[in-house]
C-alpha cells in the first residue's frame, strides 16, 4: 500500500482520499491499488510514462471509469462526501473554425437561457467575474478556436472554477503552451490554491516546475511506484529508470 | 390560410399572385428557420455526411411502407430512420471505425435495400421520383402544418438543449465533466435530425434537403464571430436563397429546388471570400 507522507489519513484539513483504487479493462490491470491523499492547498502533479494510466486515474476521479476501491472528499468534523470536481481538460480539441465565442462557452456551462439567443446583462457580468480570476477579461468575445495555448489554458482553468470545486484536476495543461505562459499558468494556479484553499491535482510530462510548485509528486505506471515531495521523487532512482534518464537532474 | 392568400392577392407581386407560389412562400417561411437552426449544429457537430445517409434511409422507408401496403409510408420512413439512427449510434458507439466510413456503410445499405424494395418483383422507380427530385412548388396546405409542427418542436428542442448540444459537439470531455450526457444528447439529436429529415423529405426532395441541412450552417460559420451570429446568419442565409431561388424558378422555369441550392452555393462562395474578415 501506498501512503502519503501524511500518514494515510487526513488528519484535520479537509483532502480527497483515494484507496486501494484499481482499473481494470477486460483482465489487464490499467491501475492497481493506488492509494493517494490530497489535501486542501496542495498542489499534486502525477507523472509518468505515456500509457501509465494517469488519464484512466483522472477519468477514475471524474466518474467517467468504472472502478475498485475508494474516492472520497472529507472535511473534518463531515462525514466523507463525493467532492465537487472542477476539470481542465487536455487543451487541443476546439476547432479553429467553431463560431463560439468564450462568453457562449461560459453561457453554455453555466446559463438555462440558450447561448444562442445572445448572453443576458447580468450572465455577462458573471462571466467577467469568472474570467477576472485567471486575469483573462479581456478573452471574453474572442473566439476560443483562436486561443493561444497559454489563453485557452486560462479560460478553462475560470470555467472549471466556477462554481467553485473541492478539487481541481487539469490533465495535461501544460502542453502546448509556451516557457512563459508555463510561468504565467503554474503562478496562477499557485494564487488560485492559497486564495480559495481547494487541492489541485495535475498530469504533466514538464518536470522543470515541479520543484518550484509542487507539494507531491506522483510517479505512476499502472501503480504507484514513489510519491512524496517533488526533490524526493524527482532524485529517485525509480524516476530515473522510469524516464531512462542517466545521471543530472531534473 | 385564407388570409395568406387574401394577403398576396392584394400586393402587386405578380408571381405571388397564384396560389402554388404562396404554398411554397409559406412552406419556406417555415423551412428557414427549420434548417437553418438545424444546419448549424450538423456542421458543429460533423454530421453533414449523417444527415445525407438519414435521407437515403428516409426513401428506403418510404419504400418499405408502400411495398407493405401501408395508406401512409411517410410515417413508415419515420419509423425506419429512427430505427436506422438508433443502429448507428449504436455501432458507432462500439466500433473503431472511423465515422465516415461507418456512414459509407449505412447510407449504401440503406440506398440498396431501398432500391431492392422498390423494384422488387418488377416494380417501377418512377413513382418515388417525387421523393428524390421533391417540388416545393407542389406543397399541400397538408404538408405546410406538418412543417409548422416540425418547426415548433424543433425550436421548443433548440431552447431547452441547445447549450449541452453545442457544448457536446465542441468538446465532448469537457460537456462529460460538466455532468452532460454526452452519449445520450448525440443520440438524442440524432433521432432529431431523423424524424425532421423524413417529414420533409417529400415537400422539398432527397437531392436539396442535404444542401439545406449544411449549406447555410457551413456559410454563417465562414463568417460569424460567435453563437448568436451563426444561428441568425444560418436562418438568414436559407431564408435568402430560398426567395431567390424561387424567384429565378418561377422566371426561368427551372426546378426551384435545384435554383434554392444554387443560391445557397453562391451564398457560401461569398462568405468563403469575406471569412478573412472574421476575427
Amino acid at each position: 500500500m501506498n501512503l502519503t507522507h501524511h500518514g494515510g489519513s487526513c488528519g484535520h484539513s479537509c483532502c480527497l482520499r483515494v484507496e486501494n483504487l484499481s482499473v481494470k479493462i477486460g483482465a489487464d490491470d490499467i491501475l492497481k491499488d493506488v492509494n493517494l491523499h490530497v489535501h486542501c492547498g496542495e498542489l499534486v502533479a502525477l507523472i509518468g510514462p505515456n500509457g501509465a494510466g494517469k488519464s484512466t486515474f483522472l477519468k477514475a476521479i471524474l466518474g467517467q471509469r468504472e472502478y475498485e476501491g475508494v474516492i472520497a472528499f472529507s472535511e473534518p468534523g463531515q462525514r466523507s462526501k463525493k467532492p465537487r470536481i472542477g476539470y481542465v481538460p487536455q487543451s487541443p480539441a476546439f476547432d479553429p473554425s467553431d463560431p463560439v465565442s468564450v462568453a457562449d462557452l461560459f453561457a453554455c456551462c453555466m446559463s438555462r437561457r440558450p447561448a444562442f439567443l445572445g448572453l443576458g446583462k447580468s450572465m455577462r457580468q458573471t462571466v467577467l467575474d469568472c474570467l477576472s480570476r485567471v486575469h483573462g477579461e479581456d478573452l471574453i468575445d474572442k473566439r476560443v478556436g483562436t486561443l493561444s495555448g497559454g489563453e485557452l489554458q486560462r479560460v478553462l482553468l475560470a470555467l472549471a472554477l466556477e462554481p467553485m470545486p473541492n478539487i481541481l484536476i487539469l490533465d495535461e495543461p501544460l502542453s502546448g503552451v509556451d516557457v512563459e505562459g508555463m510561468q504565467t499558468l503554474m503562478d496562477m494556479l499557485d494564487e488560485i490554491r492559497k486564495n480559495y484553499d481547494l487541492s489541485i491535482l495535475m498530469t504533466t510530462h514538464d518536470f522543470s516546475l515541479l520543484r518550484q510548485y509542487a507539494d507531491q509528486v506522483v510517479l505512476i505506471d499502472h501503480a504507484v511506484l514513489i510519491q512524496g515531495p517533488p526533490d524526493r521523487v524527482l532524485d529517485s532512482e525509480e524516476f530515473h529508470r522510469t524516464f531512462h534518464l542517466r545521471g543530472g537532474s531534473v | 390560410m385564407s388570409i395568406w392568400y387574401a394577403l398576396w392577392d392584394a400586393l402587386p407581386i405578380e408571381m405571388f399572385h397564384w396560389d402554388f407560389m404562396k404554398n411554397a412562400l409559406l412552406a419556406l417561411l417555415l423551412m428557414a428557420p427549420l434548417f437553418g437552426l438545424l444546419s448549424t449544429m450538423i456542421v458543429t457537430g460533423r454530421m453533414s455526411f449523417f444527415s445525407d445517409a438519414l435521407g437515403h434511409s428516409a426513401f428506403t422507408g418510404i419504400a418499405i411502407g408502400a411495398i407493405c401496403g401501408l395508406a401512409a409510408p411517410i410515417w413508415a420512413a419515420v419509423i425506419f430512420s429512427v430505427a436506422f439512427a438508433l443502429l448507428f449510434s449504436f455501432v458507432r458507439s462500439r466500433s473503431n471505425q472511423a465515422a465516415d466510413t461507418l456512414i459509407g456503410v449505412f447510407s449504401s445499405s440503406a440506398v440498396a435495400l431501398g432500391i431492392f424494395a422498390a423494384t422488387v418483383g418488377g416494380g417501377s422507380f418512377t413513382k418515388y421520383n417525387k421523393y428524390l427530385i421533391g417540388d416545393i412548388l407542389s406543397v399541400t396546405p397538408g404538408e405546410i402544418g406538418m412543417l409548422a409542427l416540425v418547426l415548433l418542436a424543433v425550436v421548443i428542442f433548440w431552447v431547452l438543449y441547445s447549450n449541452r448540444l453545442t457544448l457536446t459537439a465542441i468538446h465532448p470531455q469537457l460537456a462529460a465533466s460538466r455532468g452532460i450526457p454526452v452519449g445520450l444528447s448525440q443520440t438524442l439529436f440524432t433521432v432529431a435530425i431523423a424524424v425532421v429529415v423524413t417529414l420533409s423529405i417529400s415537400s422539398v426532395g432527397l437531392l436539396i434537403l442535404n444542401s439545406l441541412l449544411v449549406l447555410p450552417g457551413a456559410s454563417a460559420r465562414n463568417v460569424a464571430r460567435n453563437l448568436k451570429q451563426y444561428h441568425a446568419l444560418s436562418v438568414l442565409f436559407a431564408f435568402v436563397a430560398g426567395i431567390a431561388g424561387l424567384t429565378v424558378s418561377y422566371y426561368s422555369g427551372c426546378s426551384a429546388g435545384a435554383a434554392i441550392s444554387l443560391g445557397l452555393t453562391a451564398i457560401f462562395a461569398v462568405t468563403f471570400c469575406l471569412r478573412k474578415a472574421r476575427a
